[in-house]
């Protein structure tokens, strides 16, 4: 009798309640996995975080703060030199940081606040409203976006505000052509229907039907989407129309110290003084790049190798 | 009617509805401006009269839609209104016509925008092909991983490290393409040879990178294990097969990537100081000079909308199964 009950039972295998991992327990499982590359991402969006949260705290000197030293050499009291008017590199570097991450992060969290739920009302209503907001969105997508936001810009003014709401807003755009065509799939699937039936509003369907199913592309989205931004921002302040001082940011920090360049045979350091924030820039949306293909592998399981 | 005339009818209606409504979109911007702003053009000084005058040569003193047929009738003439810039408040009026202004610079834009076009677009095709044809080869993986690393470099990033090698530490190409009307073509091709190479660089990684997705979907598809199954050669299947299937996203890519050619040209224009319309545009928004920024507006957006027509009207009549209708 006993033999009887440790033999193999495939209803008692099927019927054991499997335990479900948490979001921590596949993050550790995912991340022994991960590629080099991944991990190298994942490292440089913690520092550049770490460095944004503490700003105050790691650098020496003000983020405006001007000493008598203009063009200062690279030294001991200014690791990087200082600016045209005398401001400290390194420490403007730090604030950058700050600055930068902080608006490009604020403005790819608004324009997925109205593109997604945009998207969304359009994939579930249907009809006319989708009609009417994705010609909308056709239209405004035929103009390039760096154009648009310079013509936008001349009528509000380059203001940090308008800065992220014409960027927000123009990035919208794309977030709600994802959203729209990831969810459509979705809202035609019997529990939704169920949802619908049982007299749940929209804003229930939209975030507890419909959401949680088309969050891996989105994820992946707000990756490329804020590198994009980060991009645009960073061109923004390069022309002189973004970010505007006395606020540290790398774009602009890039445009007050290019002339050096020209010097580099004379003194090397000195011609990599405006070469670091842009490469502060370009290291940032390539580890922010690595760590979105890494993700869309995981959660697609698609690969090149076929 | 061929079933493919219909289609690209079609699009071409499509195309020419858009550019109305991005017009409407490029107009409206003025209304758009705080009430006061001809006071802030003519200075506070400007007398009631002059600013008067200056409403009336707006059009302000007439209703919204009258405007937008006037100004739009007068940009099919090619009639792009006057400058804001050179006006003062005694009323004499220096401003330039627009035309005047950014018809040079344009054409210096289409010189640059074509130069890099002409090297990238090959370049561009060969390395994808050759990269979908040994995928997973060395020769495949570090094309792929250099190109990944351009593409996320913002562009006067890779217009500084050209400079700093290619015109500081190694002084061989000038790093300010100052050009003029005068400057002779060889000249100008030299002046321009690294904003040229900046655009290139962008844009081919991402044409090479498409071009070699499109073909490996392709490939994995039956009728190509088919052609490979009776024995054809590697080039022969990826010449004769695959590629007249891939000829359109390939043709959307191209066009795709001209249209990005045209807004890179902006920030690479600034800094080679280049005079294209790209920096036109840039000083007209610090000034807010809004004809200026209208007009190159206008041009930017067409352009784009034009080359994103052309690709796929290119998709269409490449694609064999539009060609061979049932």
């Amino acid at each position: 009798m006993k033999k009887s009950q440790q033999a193999y039972s495939a209803t008692s295998e099927v019927g054991q309640i499997r335990e479900r991992r948490t979001w921590v327990q596949i993050a550790k499982i995912e991340l022994k996995k991960a590629p080099y590359s991944a991990w190298f991402g994942l490292i440089v969006i913690a520092i550049y975080l770490f460095v944004a949260i503490f700003a105050p705290l790691l650098a020496p000197h003000g983020e405006a703060e001007i000493f008598p030293a203009s063009f200062a050499p690279w030294g001991e009291e200014f690791i990087l030199g200082t600016d045209q008017i005398g401001r400290d590199v390194f420490s403007r570097l730090i604030y950058g940081a700050r600055n930068t991450i902080g608006i490009a992060l604020a403005t790819t969290l608004i324009s997925f606040a109205i593109g997604g739920s945009l998207g969304l009302v359009a994939a579930i209503s249907g009809g006319w409203l989708d009609q009417l907001l994705s010609r909308f969105v056709d239209v405004l997508m035929a103009i390039p976006g760096l154009i648009f936001a310079l013509m936008l810009l001349t009528i509000f003014g380059s203001s940090i505000l308008s800065l992220i709401m014409i960027i927000a807003v123009l990035d919208s755009t794309r977030v709600f052509r994802l959203t729209r065509s990831v969810s459509v799939s979705v809202v035609v699937m019997d529990y939704v229907e169920a949802a619908k039936l049982r007299g749940e509003k929209l804003g229930w369907i939209m975030r507890r039907e419909i959401l949680p199913n088309i969050m891996p592309p989105l994820i992946a989205e707000f990756g490329l989407r804020f590198s994009f931004v980060f991009l645009t921002i960073a061109a923004l302040s390069f022309l002189g129309l973004g970010i505007q001082p006395p606020t540290a940011d790398w774009g602009s920090m890039v445009r007050d110290n290019a002339s050096m360049i020209q010097f580099a045979k004379y003194d090397l350091t000195v011609a990599l003084t405006p070469m670091i924030p842009a490469g502060a820039i370009a290291l940032l949306t390539v580890a922010v790049n690595f760590v979105v293909d890494w993700f869309l592998h995981i959660t697609s399981g698609l690969n090149d190798e076929h | 009617m061929h079933p493919i005339l219909g289609t690209i009818v079609q699009r071409l209606f499509l195309g020419l509805v858009t550019l109305f409504f991005v017009s409407l979109i490029i107009f409206s911007s003025v209304e758009f401006l705080p009430g006061d702003f001809t006071q802030a053009i003519l200075g506070q000084a400007a007398t009631e009269e002059t600013v008067a005058a200056f409403r009336a040569e707006l059009g302000l003193d007439k209703p919204a839609y009258i405007r937008y047929f006037d100004w739009i009738g007068a940009v099919a003439q090619g009639d792009l209104g006057y400058s804001f810039s050179g006006r003062s408040a005694s009323g004499v009026d220096r401003s330039r016509s627009v035309v005047d202004l950014v018809v040079p610079r344009l054409s210096n834009t289409l010189f640059l925008a074509g130069m890099a076009a002409i090297v990238s677009v090959p370049l561009a095709l060969i390395l994808g092909i050759t990269a979908a044809l040994y995928r997973n080869s060395f020769y495949d993986r570090s094309v792929n991983a250099l190109t990944l690393t351009t593409i996320s470099f913002p562009e006067f990033f890779l217009a500084y490290l050209l400079i700093l090698f290619f015109a500081s530490l190694w002084p061989v190409f000038p790093s300010l393409a100052n050009v003029n009307a005068e400057t002779e073509l060889f000249d100008r091709i030299y002046k321009c040879v690294l904003p040229a190479l900046t655009l290139t660089l962008v844009i081919v990684a991402h044409m090479m990178r498409m071009t070699r997705a499109a073909l490996i979907n392709l490939l994995a598809s039956p009728y190509i294990e088919m052609s490979q199954l009776k024995g054809l050669s590697k080039a022969k299947v990826i010449m004769r097969h695959a590629l007249p299937n891939a000829w359109a996203p390939i043709a959307t890519v191209i066009a795709f990537n001209l249209a990005y050619l045209v807004v890179g040209v902006v920030v690479v224009e600034v800094v080679f100081v280049y005079p294209g319309i790209g920096q036109l545009m840039v000083d007209a928004v610090t000034t807010r000079d809004i004809p200026v920024v209208q007009a190159c507006a206008l041009i930017f957006a067409t352009t784009y909308i034009l080359l994103n027509l052309t690709a796929d009207i290119i998709g269409i009549v490449t694609n064999p199964r539009l060609l061979h209708p049932r």
